[in-house]
């Protein structure tokens, strides 16, 4: 009875992490595909040899990996044409046209180009507010400060702000001050919004981090600040990792703000995957997937590096372990 | 500063390197200043702009009207619908969230196999970008060309109209909420459950408590708390659901659109700035309200266990 009871509670847990996993599977599957099995009315559902092409129901389980679309997602082809007088033509030559000479030009896709700007815009508004996360807490945690708690009270209520409610007023006051659609723009953004994150989080670790190392410094000659540099920041650097993972996923997945305040140059990957349009075939799925999994991809690897962190993080630093 | 007190601070301080006074200042103001300047002004200027008849687009100042703009939402039908299909959003999502992660806490409870990498794998929706997977789950769900719609015709079903209608839309949008952020719940049930002390459980089991006995009154009101908290979370992030309306668009004919998702398309277009600062400030009430609400409820139960 006991038994049965614990095969049937792991079969559910293993259920629920089939559908958890089940849809991050599905655009990997995807990713692979060529556009005519993506097209297909039955689904195949595993990588390997390629189904029977006769087969319209039974067509098995595996289709043959196509790995274009991670090739076609950064780089765009044109082909044109150079007739014979020397003039340019984007319309292939016909069976009367002769000596014309075929070109291939290549172009970096918008995916690429909104990729990058999100490497950069994640990164450095990462980099901003872990630091100044970091220097808030060492400063709340150690030294005496009127009011305290409610100046921590007022950080953590920044973040549960809901964003829309700032987004009238940003987007009015980026409008004036030329921040829209810029890098700088989305980068204070997700610094303001990180920050509070930060401090919260690298409060706690510093908390942990016993003040008689930094004594015991002072004593042996350092400044306050040697201190800081010398004995704090080695013993908070796991902290300080944890705390920047968490805050590059949430500027990595950001949508909304991204969404508002950019257009064209700034635009984010997020953005771009979700606002995917496609011809008149409709949307190109294969490549979507593709986009969606080079994104997601270094967010997976994150997750499993910071499995021990992520209680605290996701908690806010609330629960530690 | 006069030459004799600049003279007095100096023997005040440490020989060597910048004050501890300084050291504060210096570490904390940025951080500060960064927040006032960019949360807390906006904050006050959409308050000022709330009361206000304004088009970012007109070349008119804003003008004062005093509650106009909140009594002119208020008679807009389509903005009850918004409000009204927001709640129903966040009251399902948070309820199966809500039912459905305490369970699997309790189901993971105990040593299994593997049970590290379980974890670790329920984690990745939470860690997913909404927009981007309510895109791809609007690919599973098709009911044309779907693997779901292939998985109900497989087995002999009619494939589900997620798209067609407003309940079935709110399914859909509830069902991936329901995917990304069960697992937190989960977590915190799950930290929950493994901060109870073990003698509890030894002690009703010298006592042959039942189990039913042991679970009502052990286990429930101790993680009760930290369960709360996690619900707190979870209705306010719901309620302002934005990302994951990347799934429906708002449709079909505008009967998906969330108060967030309304809202956007006000500061987008930028016609009506005032009547849209107003709308952020009643979802901000709400949220608030919402949050004491909670807070309330959980200063009962642990004043229930304490």
């Amino acid at each position: 009875m006991r038994r049965l009871g614990g095969i049937l509670s792991l079969a559910a847990v293993l259920a629920y992490v089939a559908f958890s996993i089940a849809p991050i599977w599905w655009v990997a599957m995807t990713a692979i595909k060529d556009p005519v099995e993506v097209a297909e009315a039955t689904p195949t559902f595993l990588p390997g040899p390629a189904p029977d092409p006769t087969a319209t129901r039974d067509r098995g389980l595996t289709f043959t990996p196509y790995w274009r679309n991670f090739v076609d997602i950064f780089v765009a082809e044109e082909r044109w044409w150079v007739r014979p007088d020397g003039s340019p033509s984007f319309s292939a030559p016909g069976p009367d046209d002769v000596g014309w000479t075929a070109q291939v030009d290549y172009e970096r896709t918008d995916f690429l180009a909104n990729l990058i700007n999100s490497v950069i815009i994640a990164g450095l508004s990462t980099f901003i507010a872990v630091a100044m996360g970091t220097l808030a807490a060492y400063g709340f945690s150690r030294f005496t400060i009127a009011g305290a708690k409610d100046w921590l009270f007022f950080i953590l209520s920044t973040r549960m702000l809901p964003p829309v409610v700032v987004a009238v007023p940003i987007f009015l006051m980026f409008s004036r001050l030329g921040l829209k659609d810029t890098h700088l723009g989305l980068i204070i953004i997700y610094t303001v919004f990180n920050i509070s994150f930060a401090v919260w989080m690298m409060k706690g670790f510093m908390d942990e981090i016993p003040k008689e190392y930094e004594e015991a410094a002072v004593v042996d000659g350092y400044t306050r600040m040697q201190a800081f540099w010398k004995v704090v920041l080695p013993q908070a650097w796991t902290g300080i990792a944890a705390t920047a993972v968490f805050c590059l996923i949430t500027a990595w997945n950001e949508y909304a703000f991204a969404l508002i305040l950019t257009n064209e140059v700034a635009k984010t990957a997020p953005v771009t995957i979700a606002g995917f349009k496609g011809g008149s075939l409709g949307i190109e799925w294969g490549k979507m997937a593709a986009s969606s999994l080079v994104f997601m991809a270094p967010v997976v690897v994150f997750t499993f590096l910071m499995r021990d962190h992520l209680l605290r993080g996701i908690t806010f630093g609330a629960i530690k372990k | 500063m006069t030459p004799s007190a600049a003279s007095d601070a100096r023997a005040l301080t440490p020989p060597r390197g910048l004050r501890d006074l300084h050291i504060r200042n210096l570490f904390i103001i940025p951080t500060l200043a960064l927040l006032i300047l960019f949360n807390v002004f906006p904050l006050l200027w959409s308050l000022v702009l709330s009361f206000s008849e304004y088009r970012a687009t007109g070349s008119t100042a804003p003008q004062a009207v005093g509650l106009a703009n909140f009594r002119e939402l208020l008679s807009r039908p389509d903005i009850h619908g918004y409000f009204i299909f927001t709640a129903r959003f966040t009251v399902l999502a948070v309820a199966i969230e809500a039912a459905l992660g305490f369970s699997l806490a309790l189901l993971l409870n105990r040593t299994l196999p593997g049970k590290g990498l379980i974890v670790t794998l329920l984690l990745l929706p939470m860690m997913m970008s909404p927009a981007i997977m309510a895109k791809f789950w609007a690919y599973i769900l098709d009911p044309n060309f779907g693997v779901l719609a292939w998985g109900f015709r497989a087995l002999g079903l009619k494939p589900i109209l997620w798209f067609s209608d407003q309940t079935s839309a709110l399914w859909a949008l509830v069902l991936v909420d329901v995917w990304q952020w069960t697992p937190f719940v989960m977590l915190i049930s799950l930290a929950g459950l493994g901060a109870i002390p073990k003698h509890l459980y030894e002690a009703a089991q010298i006592d042959r408590a039942s189990r039913w006995f042991v679970f009502t009154r052990i286990t429930v009101p101790l993680v009760a708390p930290l369960v709360m908290m996690a619900l707190i979370f979870r209705t306010m992030d719901a309620f302002k659901i934005f990302d994951l309306i990347v799934l429906t668009e708002g449709g079909p004919f505008d009967q998906t659109v969330s108060v967030s998702w309304h809202l956007k398309r006000l500061a987008l277009t930028q016609s009506e700035t005032g009547i849209g600062s107003a709308l952020g400030y009643m979802v901000l009430v709400l949220v608030i309200g919402l949050a004491n609400l909670y807070l309330k409820y959980l200063d009962r139960i642990q004043g229930k266990t304490a």
